[in-house]
């Protein structure tokens, strides 16, 4: 399996999801410039956290525009697995990958701390090896996390099971009914603020973010031989 | 031709910005302020003497990139 980890000027967290890739799954994986115009080679695509283009006018807003872009949202499309984190979640939704908006913290304070999280859909690509209603310890470090909808669209969130996180203690950042991930219709995409990428270790203080990566391989896993079983029954 | 773009925080969408200077102005003595709510303004300056074109063009460019819709309105003012 081929992992690319995209690079904007102004990420901050594009090395942790590199090693985290190495660390908790081993399987290939790639740095990825915002200029790229091709990433057929790649089965997951990780967008990761930081400052994208120094945050101007909004989180994500620039970085939406970038080349790279064009080909993020073709492999949406072709179902590939995508995981935005933190600023890679604003980006996600900026770009209309991911429904809603992250807007300024409530306490309009920087909130860098350990969170517990609770897996409310376990079925997605990159939680498929949590349990449904798990409670995971994954850390936070945002300014700008408060996930924002309309009415309408969390009736959907909800109908479609799309809210994958929630918070489960005191809600950090002011998020609609507490939540911190979202994925996409088909499961393939997922967006979340807190970051499992900095959580795979007990010595950084938890390992809970390891099932993440473990999640995704054994997406892509299902999927190849899903594949291979429909090829034989075309020949 | 010149634009005036106005991006405000839509009115069902929370602004802690907004209540913190609200909050801020209360303690210089202004109890007469009410809600507060901080917006962007942006000048454009545009190579065009078209304004009808100006005008079509300035919308796609808010609903592309200058205001994202899910938690902000958009207005604007060409002069010139």
């Amino acid at each position: 399996m081929k992992f690319a980890v995209l690079v904007f000027p102004g990420s901050n967290c594009d090395i942790d999801c590199y090693k985290a890739v190495e660390d908790t799954v081993g399987q290939s994986v790639d740095y990825v410039f915002h200029t790229a115009t091709d990433l057929s080679a790649y089965d997951a695509i990780l967008v990761p956290g930081g400052f994208s283009y120094g945050d101007y006018l909004r989180c994500g807003a620039i970085a939406q525009f970038a080349p790279v872009m064009t080909e993020v949202r073709k492999a949406a499309e072709a179902g590939k697995f995508i995981l935005g984190i933190c600023n890679g979640f604003q980006i996600l939704t900026e770009a209309g990958l991911l429904p809603g908006a992250l807007i300024r913290n409530n306490s309009l304070k920087f909130r860098c701390h350990q969170v517990d999280l609770v897996v409310e859909n376990a079925t997605t690509a990159f939680t498929n090896a949590y349990k449904q209603g798990q409670v995971i310890d994954i850390p936070i470090a945002h300014g700008e996390g408060s996930y924002f909808v309309d009415d309408e669209t969390l009736a959907s969130l909800k109908a479609n099971n799309q809210i994958v996180f929630r918070y489960a203690g005191d809600n950090p950042n002011g998020s609609v009914e507490n939540i911190a991930g979202v994925c996409n219709e088909a499961g393939n995409v997922v967006g979340m603020m807190p970051h499992p990428e900095r959580a795979v270790k007990d010595i950084l203080g938890s390992d809970d973010g390891v099932k993440m990566f473990k999640s995704v391989l054994n997406a892509f896993v299902t999927q190849a031989k899903s594949g291979a079983v429909n090829g034989a029954g075309a020949r | 031709m010149k634009a005036k773009v106005y991006v405000t925080i839509k009115q069902n969408v929370l602004d802690p910005q907004g209540n913190a200077v609200q909050g801020a102005l209360h303690t210089l003595g202004f109890g007469e302020v009410g809600k507060v709510r901080i917006g962007k303004y942006l000048e454009l300056e545009l190579d065009t003497n078209d304004r009808a074109q100006a005008e079509e063009k300035l919308k796609v460019m808010c609903e592309k990139l200058l205001a994202n819709t899910v938690v902000e309105d958009y207005r604007f003012e060409l002069e010139g």
